[in-house]
């Protein structure tokens, strides 16, 4: 009896996998077609893609890069679809719009100077004294770009120079309080009265400038970078106070708040635009008459402030109650409890919303070409008003999507990367 | 009390009102305050200095004068010789047509595209991440001229419909797609139409109706109808029959060729369907992403105990899942129709005559008002936002969560 048991002494040898369960086989089953209506879909979105792609890549490939005009392009047997030689020729104008070839250097520079001025801003490990370029370079910049006098914007800078030793000097004789007045009143009276005449007598003693550069000129990728980046670094101190100013208890603070930012969300970018071509100089006294960009700027940067108040009062609101109890139990005032303990998690928290508002005021610069800036679609009339590229209108199209996506796109991957750095949960 | 108000008014100093913690707050406010007025007060005095040294005084009355510009695509009847106020509500009128169809358009593409991204099929959740990578990083008014562009260079003209060697033809011979619009076919209501649009108002109020009563029933009873086949026949089949009993008196008009044009039928010009694609396409991208964020926000239990109570997926979803993704997805998709309606104005980019278009566009260059009409048009769109995000937020308010 005994023999007719068998058990197995050693175990048997592993065989493969079957071929439907491994690798690319399995995957795809599992992937692409693991119903009926899911590989209908698959087979669906294969031949939407093929098609697309069968349509597209015959015609973006083309040896048109040297064309020299739409004409050109039509005319060759050998180049049947885009002409690519509109972005080869206006590459520079789609760039700096007008601005004068030999001086685009100083728009390049001030892009340059721009990464090393925010720098220390963003990555702590960067020497302290670094910040006094990034305090300088917003005079700086402009200086390059609008070009003119130095003296123009130092004797602006002097203006905070000025405030700040007035805050110095009387803080021990009058008080904290006094001395805070006349160190905003000080700077304001100066700017207001003296800084003109200071800069053009100081002009006359030493003449030191480069050229001036209308803002006519300006125009391209330079101009939404300029009006975007702009925009961004002013929205974002001002978002922060106007969402402070929505949370806060004082009820007419609030209310003054609450009704900004309400009626901007409340009005679309291009409103605010006609406000700032048109309307703008009429709220001005009688004469003056400020630069059209800057206008611009003014209004794109109002506009971002009441998005960014709102994204940053969500980030408040999402904070437990009981940080800001344990800074109130601190002893901190309500600043200090601001600065140290509420605004670094909230500003954490809102890292989403706030690039996200970054991202979509780049975007808007773009309307500027509705009230006749030379952005890069605004461009493309005038590119299309010459008669050698009359009639040219994807290529133009799909290279400023490009340039557009590239920054966006980038920006947005640079904020979900940010969010996981600083990610304290588990 | 009566002592701490004795020390608070017997010692009381000026420095008080800054260092106190009782009065800080009020003398700050009051600054606030005065400042404000006067700040706003020295805006509006430039203000009506300058216009009055233009010889422009701020007034309304030019509103009731002659137009004298004639608006293509209008809802209500408008000639040349209407007020600039009718213009305006003409223009009103294509803003709320174009912000409405927009955001009815957006919500079901973003809707579906949001639940395809998170699909399990590979390749169908990466196209719908590609599209909506491509639609939300690139500027809304690059959309709106590149769908125009495409109407405009893409879509043959209407000569090309003409003759026996025509290169282009009709859609069933009843749609025609050209360079000037869409030309669809429309209806005609003829003698006793009246009888079938009554029955099928009937009907939809019959369906809402049938569906308390199936909701009720299958409280009751457990058992679950075909609600959704029994509705489509409620709403169709009566209309349909009364139709054929009073001898078909809706007639349908089919677009043709007349001219150097097509006459006839529906005719939806081509800077409105430019404007919708461009709207809807980029809007639907930020919806999607709304959705899937509400529908990842679902913990997977819920997923599960659905599937542990015996629901198939599509019921999980519908059930389950949905309803409660609802109330993380309604506060962004509110957002998001509000940018919609002001995005809306970008129509000014592609000649679609939208209150931008007509009271910020052609009316201020004919009268030179422009302080009224921008003020007139950012009430508007005021008034237009604050209304929708009001609906919308008492629509959140009755299903958010019921905390007691």
């Amino acid at each position: 009896m005994s023999d007719q048991f068998y058990v197995r002494t050693e175990m048997l040898e592993e065989q493969p996998a079957p071929l439907g369960q491994t690798g690319i086989l399995k995957w795809s089953r599992e992937n692409l077609f693991s119903s009926i209506p899911n590989s209908i879909m698959t087979i669906v979105s294969v031949v939407v893609v093929a098609f697309l792609l069968w349509e597209f890549i015959p015609w973006a490939w083309q040896d048109s890069w040297n064309a020299s005009s739409r004409r050109e392009c039509l005319d060759s047997t050998e180049i049947t679809g885009a002409c690519w030689g509109v972005i080869t020729e206006r590459f520079n104008q789609l760039m700096f719009g007008f601005y004068p070839h030999e001086l685009q250097w100083r728009v390049l520079l001030c892009f340059v100077l721009l990464i090393a001025a925010i720098a220390p801003v963003l990555f702590d490990k960067l020497p302290r004294e670094m910040l006094w370029f990034s305090a300088i370079y917003p005079f700086f910049g402009y200086w390059l770009l609008w070009g003119g006098s130095l003296w123009g914007p130092i004797v602006v800078i002097a203006g905070f120079v000025l405030g700040y030793l007035v805050m110095r000097l009387l803080s021990q004789t009058l008080g904290g309080l006094a001395a805070m007045i006349l160190a905003v009143l000080t700077p304001l009276i100066w700017w207001l009265f003296f800084a003109g005449a200071a800069a053009d007598i100081l002009h006359g003693i030493m003449p030191v400038g480069i050229e001036a550069v209308k803002s006519s000129k300006f125009g391209g990728l330079s101009l939404s970078l300029i009006i975007g980046i702009a925009g961004i670094a002013i929205s974002f101190p001002l978002g922060i106070v106007l969402a402070l100013g929505r949370q806060s208890d004082m009820f007419i603070v609030k209310t003054l708040s609450v009704g900004y930012i309400e009626f901007i969300r409340g009005v679309p970018l291009i409103t605010l635009l006609f406000v700032a071509s048109v309307l703008l100089n009429y709220f001005m006294p009688k004469g003056t008459n400020f630069d059209i960009i800057l206008r611009v700027v003014i209004m794109v940067t109002l506009f971002s402030a009441a998005y960014m108040a709102e994204v940053i009062r969500g980030g408040l609101a999402a904070l437990p109650t009981g940080q800001y109890e344990a800074a109130d139990a601190l002893g901190l005032d309500y600043w200090q409890s601001m600065q140290l303990i509420i605004m670094p998690q909230a500003l954490k928290i809102s890292i989403p919303g706030i690039v996200g508002t970054f991202i979509g005021l780049f975007k808007d610069t773009t309307l500027v070409s509705i009230i006749g800036l030379l952005d890069p679609i605004g461009l493309t009339t005038a590119i299309r008003g010459d008669s050698a590229w009359n009639g040219i209108v994807w290529e133009l199209y799909i290279f400023i999507a490009l340039m557009f996506w590239v920054f966006t796109f980038s920006m947005s991957r640079y904020s979900m990367y940010l969010e996981n750095k600083l990610k304290t949960t588990h | 009390m009566a002592m701490a108000d004795q020390t608070a008014s017997g010692s009381f100093r000026l420095s008080m009102l800054i260092y106190d913690t009782r009065y800080r707050s009020m003398t700050i406010q009051i600054i606030v305050l005065m400042l404000f007025m006067l700040g706003a007060a020295w805006l509006v005095d430039n203000m009506l200095t300058n216009l009055a040294a233009l010889g422009k005084p701020l007034g309304f009355r030019f509103l009731s004068d002659a137009a004298g510009y004639d608006i293509n695509q209008r809802l209500i009847e408008y000639n040349s010789q209407d007020t600039h106020l009718r213009a305006a509500v003409v223009g009103l009128l294509n803003t709320l047509l174009v912000a409405f169809l927009g955001c009815v358009i957006a919500t079901v593409l973003g809707v579906v595209i949001g639940v395809m991204r998170l699909s399990k099929n590979w390749i169908v959740a990466r196209l719908m991440t590609v599209y909506i990578e491509t639609f939300r990083n690139v500027p809304v008014l690059l959309w709106i001229v590149f769908s125009m562009a495409i109407f405009i260079e893409v879509l043959p003209q209407p000569n090309a419909f003409r003759g026996d060697a025509a290169t282009a033809s009709m859609l069933f011979d009843a749609f025609a797609f050209t360079n000037r619009g869409f030309y669809l076919p429309g209806p005609i209501f003829g003698d006793g139409s009246m009888a079938v649009v009554v029955v099928f108002l009937l009907s939809i109020v019959g369906i809402y109706f049938f569906g308390k009563w199936a909701k009720a029933r299958q409280e009751a009873t457990g058992e679950i109808l075909p609600t959704f086949w029994i509705k489509l026949g409620i709403l169709i089949l009566p209309a349909v029959i009364v139709h054929f009993v009073m001898g078909q008196p809706i007639t349908l008009e089919y677009p043709e060729l007349k001219g150097f044009n097509f006459q006839g039928g529906i005719y939806m010009r081509n800077s409105l369907i430019a404007l919708l694609v461009a709207l809807s396409l980029y809007t639907a991208a930020f919806i999607a992403e709304a959705v899937r964020a509400g529908i990842m926000a679902i913990s997977h239990g819920q997923t599960e105990a659905a599937s542990a109570l015996g629901l198939r997926p599509k019921r999980t979803m519908s059930l389950v899942v949905l309803p409660q993704a609802m109330r993380v997805i309604i506060p962004p998709l509110i957002s998001q129709y509000l940018n919609l309606t002001k995005n809306s104005s970008l129509a000014i980019a592609v000649g679609y005559m939208d209150i931008t278009g007509t009271l910020g566009g052609i009316t201020l260059n004919q009268t030179g008002r422009e302080m009224e009409c921008i003020m007139l048009l950012m009430l508007c769109y005021l008034i237009i936002s604050l209304s929708i995000s009001m609906v919308m937020n008492i629509y959140n308010n009755s299903v958010k969560l019921k905390e007691r």
